[in-house]
């Protein structure tokens, strides 16, 4: 865990309120959010394992790739503030990474209007992680609209967890 | 196959062709008006077409059961089974028993006749109104390749629908559709291409990529459409004919979608999304030109031109949800047509200019629904879970959508319904099926 300090010096030098502790990050925004987390994920200390602070594994299930958002709405909430103080101090530790802000709707809604509505959310991602210090030029945004739903009932339960910007990592030090 | 046959259209000059033809169309009993609603279906009787060559008769038989389904599937004609008739049509030549008909109360008769030589396939026929005792327009005569027999029965059945109704054909078109299959959060889509009624359906894209909303142009010849292929949704259009594609021009990292051409099919007005502002782009597709039409925070997507090309019908939640504006096609002042509760969205002017479909989202259903263009007379067509992306039957008298349902095993299906809400039926499609656009008559 040498990763740790610099991330909490991260968090200290942007005074930033919300800044936790990276342990709390697994059981709170990150807990079940890791269903497509890389190979390995579970493996122990292994590089690139969910273990190792660097690895994108780790990003997705301990630091938390997303953030929902209420019905027809792309204002973060609180909690998604909470996660891309996480992100944002994660990408500015691991700087070889770039990241594509991935927005999606839930179902209920013509096609058009939530690749829209998709790309609304992405971006308020986006500019949030920049405000916090990411540069821009790492970032991209895209939508998928309501075409690539993770859960699949037709209830809100379901709705809730795909109404979502994911941050997608690329790049970064393979292996 | 790209149905390249040329289908004729030849007057008989048969002798027994002699009623002047407008007079009885325009004035004769047999007529169905259809936007009075019509309460009961009008028999007809579609004997199977006479076989004029040897080994025609099959032909003959696969002809009349598809002009027998394209009248019937309007819901305004219901057809007399063959084992009800009186009189057999063995000769086509031969002089109609009007007598046998209207003792089985058929009003309308259809009969004809089929050659087959080689390839190439010949259907003469005529429209008998019973009740008249007499020929509903002239006779006429349709030749295709045999691999292209189904337009021209398509060819018939309009002529049959136009001299009843009044009312143009609609038979003789395709349908450009997003073909679905697999599980819900692992969908696989991709640009098929089919007749109106389901058959002949061919792929135009493979599914590698997710692509959205195909948009026929008038003409027919030409479709946009959304692929992922780069990895952000960017607008191609594809020549149905060869099956080649260009990507239209747009900015790294900007995401365009909801294309449409204008009537002229120069230009296409699509939305482009550029940061979490989504507005309306009308670009001229030879010089990759954009001209920017909407302004403002608020997302405007879903643009449809009227069919003079004059206006265009668009979404927008400047209002706080989802409503439908009409502005002029160059772009201005944008007024608010949709008032009701709920919210509207995928606005489509009808061909004939009078009406715009669209869709309606209410009290957790969606619906199909029409208005007149001003925004009065509001009137919805259906109701379900899901309806969503309505096309316009060439005639503006059919309404096709995409019905999905409910829940894990949800799929998506087409369906079609006439603009009086009557006639809701699904279009068969060999997988799943979402946003038609519904091309023009062919040629």
């Amino acid at each position: 865990m040498k990763l740790k300090t610099p991330i909490l010096i991260f968090c200290a030098a942007l005074s930033v309120a919300a800044c936790t502790n990276p342990s709390r990050f697994g059981s709170d925004a990150g807990a079940g959010t890791g269903a497509d987390a890389l190979g390995g994920a579970n493996a122990g200390i292994v590089p690139g394992s969910a273990s190792d602070p660097t690895s994108v594994a780790y990003f997705q299930q301990a630091v938390g790739d997303r953030v929902l958002f209420a019905v027809d709405q792309s204002t973060l909430t609180p909690e998604g503030q909470r996660v891309l103080d996480g992100q944002a101090a994660w990408l500015l530790t691991n700087t070889d990474f770039t990241a594509v802000i991935e927005g999606h709707a839930d179902e209920q809604g013509t096609r058009e209007y939530n690749l829209a509505l998709g790309a609304r959310r992405a971006d308020a991602a986006r500019a949030y992680l920049q405000s916090k210090g990411v540069p821009g030029g790492r970032m991209q945004v895209v939508s998928y609209g309501k075409e690539r739903p993770i859960e699949v009932c037709s209830e809100e339960a379901c709705y809730a967890k795909n109404r979502r910007a994911v941050t997608v990592l690329a790049g970064g030090l393979t292996g | 196959m790209m149905c390249r046959i040329v289908c004729m259209v030849v007057a008989l000059t048969v002798a027994l062709i002699q009623m002047p033809a407008a007079v009885t169309a325009q004035n004769g009993p047999l007529r169905i008006e259809i936007t009075e609603g019509v309460i009961e279906p009008l028999p007809v009787a579609i004997p199977d077409l006479v076989a004029e060559t040897p080994g025609s008769a099959e032909m003959g038989q696969q002809l009349s059961r598809v002009i027998a389904a394209d009248l019937v599937g309007t819901g305004l004609f219901r057809e007399l089974p063959a084992s009800a008739f009186i009189s057999q049509i063995t000769d086509f030549g031969a002089p109609v028993q009007y007598a046998d008909w209207k003792a089985i109360n058929a009003q309308a008769l259809v009969t004809g006749a089929v050659t087959v030589s080689g390839n190439q396939v010949t259907v003469k026929f005529r429209l008998h109104d019973v009740f008249s005792g007499a020929e509903l327009g002239d006779g006429l005569q349709f030749a295709g390749t045999t691999d292209g027999w189904r337009r021209i029965a398509h060819k018939v059945a309009d002529v049959v629908y136009s001299r009843i109704t009044g009312e143009g054909g609609y038979f003789d078109s395709r349908v450009v559709f997003v073909s679905e299959s697999g599980p819900k959060a692992q969908r696989r889509k991709r640009l098929a291409v089919m007749d109106y009624d389901g058959a002949n359906v061919q792929y135009l894209t493979g599914s590698e990529a997710i692509v959205l909303a195909p948009r026929f142009s008038a003409t027919g010849d030409r479709v946009l459409y959304t692929s992922y292929e780069t990895g952000f949704p960017r607008i191609y259009v594809l020549d149905v004919g060869s099956v080649q594609r260009r990507v239209l021009e747009s900015q790294q990292g900007v995401m365009s979608f909801a294309p449409r051409f204008s009537p002229d099919g120069r230009t296409v007005v699509y939305s482009l999304s550029q940061g979490s502002n989504t507005d309306i782009y009308a670009m001229d597709i030879a010089s990759g030109a954009a001209r920017r039409l909407t302004s403002g925070p608020a997302i405007e997507t879903a643009p449809s031109y009227s069919p003079d090309g004059a206006q265009i019908v668009f979404e927008s939640d400047r209002s706080g949800t989802q409503q439908l504006y009409v502005m002029p096609s160059g772009g201005g002042e944008a007024r608010r047509i949709s008032f009701g509760e709920g919210r509207y969205g995928t606005p489509v002017w009808s061909p004939r200019g009078d009406l715009i479909a669209f869709t309606k989202q209410s009290k957790g259903r969606f619906h199909i629904g029409v208005m007149r263009t001003d925004g009065s007379e509001e009137r919805l067509l259906t109701a379900s879970f899901l309806d969503e992306g309505p096309t316009w039957s060439p005639n503006g008298r059919v309404i096709m959508f995409a019905r999905e349902t409910q829940g894990a095993a949800g799929r998506s299906t087409l369906y079609s319904v006439d603009i009086t809400g009557r006639n809701l039926r699904p279009v068969r499609t060999p997988d799943g099926g979402s946003d038609p656009s519904w091309g023009p008559l062919q040629r």
